[in-house]
C-alpha cells in the first residue's frame, strides 16, 4: 500500500485551497473533500441577490473542484446535511429561542468537522486530515498531550472555536496554516496560480444570509411548521421599568445597544433576556460588568484539568472579539465545571457563547457559558 | 495508478468501432441533413442508415423512430406527447415505483396538469406484478409506462404480459428501455409495445444521442416546437454525427448481444459468488433471476456506501451507490427503499455495472478490494 493519504476539508476558500496545494507541492498524497452541509434551495425567501455567507454554494464546489484539478489530487463532495442540520442549524435555533447566544461554528468543528469528517476519512484510507484553520497543534512529551496553540497570524487566530477537540482528534490534524499569516497565505497562493488566490474571505456564520439571524430563524421554524410562541414582550430596566415593547426575545442578544428601538438619554444595553417572561432587561454599559462566570462542559486540551478546590492562573476569552481577560480558573466538584474570576470585571458575558482559557499562546480548555 | 471501471450503468466509454464512425462523420458529413444540396444528402443518407440500424436492432420499421437527444428526452417525449395528444376529458395513467426520474418527473408533471397518475408498488425481487397492472387499469387510462430493464437492480420487467394488458384495456404502453438495450434482446413487435426509448451513451455510443420507437400510428403531441425535422416528431437540426455513431453502435450491439451476454454474466455471477462467499452480513438486492447480464446490486450490512465509492475510487476501481443521477444526494435510492430496503441498508448497498471493458483479472481484483474495503468500514464503526 502506498503512503496514506491526507484528507483535505476544501471549502472552497483560499486557505484550504492553500493548504491542499502545499501539501501536494511537500509530496504528501492527498484527497480533496468538501463537506456539503446545507441545501441553499431552502428557506428561498432568504435567497437575496448578492448576500453573502452562502455556506455551499454551488460555486464553492466549483472552486474547490477546480482547484483539486489544478494541483491533480482526488476529490470528492460528501454529504453531511443531515448531520449539519442536527448539530448545528436545530441547536443554533433552540439555543437563539432559549435566550442564548450561540456559536456554531465551535458546534461544527465539534460535530461535523473533526468528527463526521475524520470519520469519512477514516473510511476512505486517511487517517490524518489537515484544514486550513488558523491554530496550531504540538505533541507535548512532557505531559503526553496535544496542545493547541494560537496561530502566528493573531488577527486570523481561530482557536476561540476549537476549544472541544479532544486529545483524539487533535492526534489526526494537521493546521498548516497556522505558522503563517493570512497575506503570506494569499502569496503562496497566487505563487502556485490557485484559481482562488484572490477570492474573498468568508464572513459570519456560513448558513445564514448577510449575518441577519433572526431572519434566518422565522424562515427555518416556518419551513419547519413550528409555530413560535409569541415571544414579543416588555423591554424593561433593572429596576423594574417598562420602557416600551419588542418583537421577540431571539431579536437581542446580551452586550446589543442598537436597535433596541427606545430613545433615552444616555446608552442602553442589552443586559440580559428572559425566554420564560418574554422580557428584554436594558440598562447602562455599567449594568453589563460581570466579575466572573462558570463554564460547563469544559473540554482539557494542553493541560489535564484543574482540582475541584484549586487553581490556575489564566486569561479568559469569552466571544471571539475579546481580549483574552486575565482571570483564574478554580476547580469545582463537577469535573466539567469551572469557576472563573476575572482580575477586572468583564462586559458582556453571554450565556451559551465559549470561554476559552489561554495561558500565553496556549489553549488550556473551554467550555460554555452558563 | 490505474482505474478500472465498473459503472457501464452510468454510461459506456464509446467502441473503438463506433468512435471511427463518429469521427469520420463529424470531419466529413457536416452538411444540414435537411439541406437540398450534395453535403445535405450526405448528412441525410448517414441519418437514414443510422435509423435503419438501430430500428433492426428493435426489430421496427425504419420510419417508427425518432431520434432524441438521449433517453431523458425520449421518455418525456413519450409520456407527455402521448398524454398531452390524448382526446379524453380524464386521463388515467400508470407507471411504477422504481423508473427512473426521466419517467417519474413528466408523470408527476402530467399530475400537476390534472393527470391522475397511478404509481404501482413493487417486490422485494425489484418486479412489477401484471396482475397490479391489470387492476389498476381504468376505462380512463391512456398510457401505462413502465420500464424494461432497472437501472439500478437490473431486475427485468414483464413488459410484454403488461403490453396486452395495457392493449386489452385501450391504453397505450410505453416502454422505458434505456437500460435493456444492447443487454438483452429487443422485439417491439414481440412485446407488442407503442412506444420504447434507448439512449445512445448506455450502448458505447457517445452522450447526448437517442431514440424513441414510436409504432405507426400512435399519435404524439410534440414537446418542442420548431422545424418539421423527424417528421414532424421532434424538431431541430438533427445531430448526425452522434446519431451515426449511434447506429453503428447498435449495429455492433446487435452483432455481439450473445457473446457479450454470456461472457458479462460469467463475470458478473464470478463477482458476485465471490463477494457473497468471502463476506458476511452480504446479499443481493432485488431478484437474482431475471435480470440483465452485466448488473449487481449488493448491500454490506454496517457500511456506509458514499464512504466505500470513495475508497473503491481511490483504490482504482469506479463503481456506484446507484443512479449516477442521484450522486450526492440525501436520501437513500427510491429504488432500494421500493423494494422495502430499510435507509440503513439501502445506504449500506452499492450496484456493480459491468461492460465490454472489464476481464477476469479485474474482477478478481475489485473483489479483493471489496473485501478489504468492506473490512476496513467495519473495522471503523466499531470503533465510531
Amino acid at each position: 500500500m502506498p503512503e496514506q493519504p491526507i484528507a483535505v476539508a476544501m471549502s472552497g476558500g483560499v486557505d484550504s485551497s492553500t493548504v491542499a496545494a502545499m501539501l501536494v507541492r511537500e509530496g504528501r498524497p492527498v484527497v480533496g473533500m468538501t463537506m456539503q452541509l446545507w441545501n441553499q434551495r431552502r428557506l428561498p425567501e432568504l435567497a437575496v441577490e448578492g448576500a453573502t455567507g452562502r455556506c455551499c454554494s454551488l460555486d464553492d464546489v466549483y472552486d474547490a473542484r477546480r482547484v483539486a484539478e489544478q494541483i491533480g489530487i482526488p476529490y470528492y463532495v460528501v454529504n453531511f446535511e443531515k448531520q449539519f442540520e442536527e448539530h448545528v442549524v436545530k441547536p443554533f435555533v433552540d439555543e437563539y429561542l432559549a435566550g442564548r447566544t450561540p456559536i456554531p461554528c465551535t458546534l461544527c468543528n465539534n460535530y461535523i468537522k473533526f468528527d463526521r469528517f475524520l470519520e469519512m476519512a477514516d473510511s476512505v484510507g486517511a487517517h490524518y486530515m489537515a484544514t486550513g484553520h488558523y491554530a496550531r497543534i504540538r505533541f507535548d512529551a512532557g505531559s503526553g498531550r496535544y496542545q493547541l496553540r494560537r496561530a502566528v497570524d493573531d488577527s486570523k487566530d481561530q482557536t476561540y472555536f476549537l476549544f472541544g477537540l479532544t486529545q483524539e482528534q487533535l492526534a489526526r490534524t494537521m493546521f498548516p496554516l497556522g505558522e503563517l499569516n493570512k497575506p503570506a497565505v494569499r502569496e503562496l497562493a497566487h505563487s502556485m496560480d490557485l484559481a482562488v488566490a484572490s477570492k474573498g474571505d468568508s464572513q459570519e456564520i456560513c448558513f445564514v444570509p448577510n449575518g441577519d439571524y433572526a431572519a434566518f430563524m422565522d424562515a427555518y421554524l416556518k419551513e419547519k411548521g413550528v409555530s413560535v410562541e409569541r415571544t414579543e414582550g416588555e423591554l424593561v430596566t433593572a429596576a423594574g421599568r417598562t420602557l416600551g415593547r419588542h418583537e421577540g426575545v431571539h431579536h437581542f442578544t446580551v452586550g446589543q445597544r442598537k436597535g433596541l428601538g427606545i430613545a433615552t438619554g444616555e446608552p442602553l444595553y442589552v443586559i440580559a433576556t428572559d425566554p420564560a417572561t418574554q422580557r428584554v432587561t436594558v440598562g447602562s454599559n455599567d449594568d453589563l460588568l460581570s466579575p466572573g462566570l462558570f463554564a460547563k462542559e469544559v473540554n482539557w486540551i494542553s493541560i489535564a484539568g484543574v482540582a475541584p478546590g484549586a487553581s490556575v492562573p489564566a486569561q479568559v476569552k469569552i466571544r471571539n472579539r475579546h481580549a483574552a481577560a486575565a482571570a483564574t480558573l478554580w476547580g469545582t466538584d463537577d469535573p466539567g465545571r469551572v469557576e472563573v474570576r476575572f482580575e477586572t470585571a468583564q462586559r458582556a458575558v453571554t450565556p451559551g457563547q465559549g470561554a476559552v482559557f489561554y495561558d500565553g499562546d496556549l489553549v488550556l480548555g473551554g467550555g460554555w457559558i452558563e | 495508478m490505474q482505474h478500472f471501471y465498473f459503472d457501464h450503468n452510468a454510461t459506456t466509454p464509446v467502441a473503438p468501432e463506433v468512435l471511427e464512425t463518429l469521427v469520420a462523420c463529424l470531419g466529413q458529413t457536416y452538411g444540414n441533413a435537411s439541406s437540398i444540396h450534395h453535403f445535405g444528402q450526405s448528412a441525410k443518407q448517414r441519418l437514414e442508415a443510422a435509423r435503419r440500424q438501430v430500428a433492426a436492432l428493435i426489430n421496427a420499421n425504419a420510419s417508427e423512430v425518432v431520434f432524441t437527444s438521449g433517453g431523458t428526452e425520449a421518455n418525456n417525449l413519450a409520456i407527455l406527447g402521448m398524454v398531452r395528444g390524448a382526446q379524453q376529458a380524464h386521463k388515467h395513467v400508470i407507471t411504477c415505483s422504481i423508473e427512473h426520474p426521466a419517467v417519474l418527473s413528466p408523470a408527476k408533471q402530467l399530475g400537476a396538469e390534472g393527470v391522475e397518475v397511478t404509481c404501482l408498488r413493487v417486490g422485494e425481487n425489484g418486479i412489477v406484478s401484471p396482475e397490479d397492472v391489470r387492476r389498476a387499469m381504468r376505462p380512463e387510462t391512456v398510457l401505462v409506462s413502465i420500464m424494461h430493464a432497472n437501472n439500478e437492480l437490473g431486475t427485468i420487467q414483464p413488459v410484454a404480459e403488461i403490453a396486452q394488458i395495457a392493449r386489452q384495456g385501450g391504453a397505450a404502453m410505453h416502454v422505458d428501455g434505456v437500460q435493456a438495450l444492447g443487454k438483452i434482446p429487443v422485439d417491439v413487435q414481440a412485446l407488442g409495445v407503442d412506444l420504447y426509448s434507448v439512449s445512445g451513451h448506455k450502448l458505447y455510443a457517445p452522450k447526448g444521442v437517442g431514440a424513441l420507437y414510436a409504432r405507426k400510428g400512435v399519435r404524439l403531441m410534440p414537446i418542442a416546437y420548431g422545424g418539421h425535422h423527424e417528421r414532424d416528431r421532434r424538431p431541430g437540426t438533427e445531430n448526425v454525427p452522434g446519431i451515426a455513431a449511434f447506429g453503428a453502435a447498435a449495429e455492433l450491439a446487435g452483432a455481439r448481444m450473445a457473446q457479450d451476454s454470456e461472457r458479462l454474466t460469467m463475470l458478473r455471477d464470478r463477482l458476485e459468488n465471490t463477494v457473497l462467499d468471502r463476506i458476511p452480513g452480504t446479499g443481493v438486492n432485488g431478484s437474482r433471476w431475471n435480470r440483465v447480464p452485466n448488473t449487481s446490486n449488493l448491500y454490506f450490512d454496517g457500511i456506509d456506501g458514499e464512504a466505500m465509492v470513495i475508497a473503491l475510487d481511490l483504490r482504482g476501481f469506479a463503481v456506484s451507490t446507484g443512479a449516477a443521477c442521484s450522486s450526492g444526494a440525501l436520501s437513500p435510492s427510491h429504488v432500494l427503499k421500493a423494494i422495502g430496503l430499510s435507509d440503513e441498508r439501502a445506504r449500506a448497498s452499492m450496484r456493480f455495472s459491468l461492460g465490454r471493458t472489464n476481464g477476469v483479472e479485474q474482477v478478481d481484483a475489485l473483489a479483493d478490494a471489496i473485501s478489504a474495503s468492506v473490512a476496513h468500514l467495519r473495522r471503523i464503526s466499531v470503533h465510531a
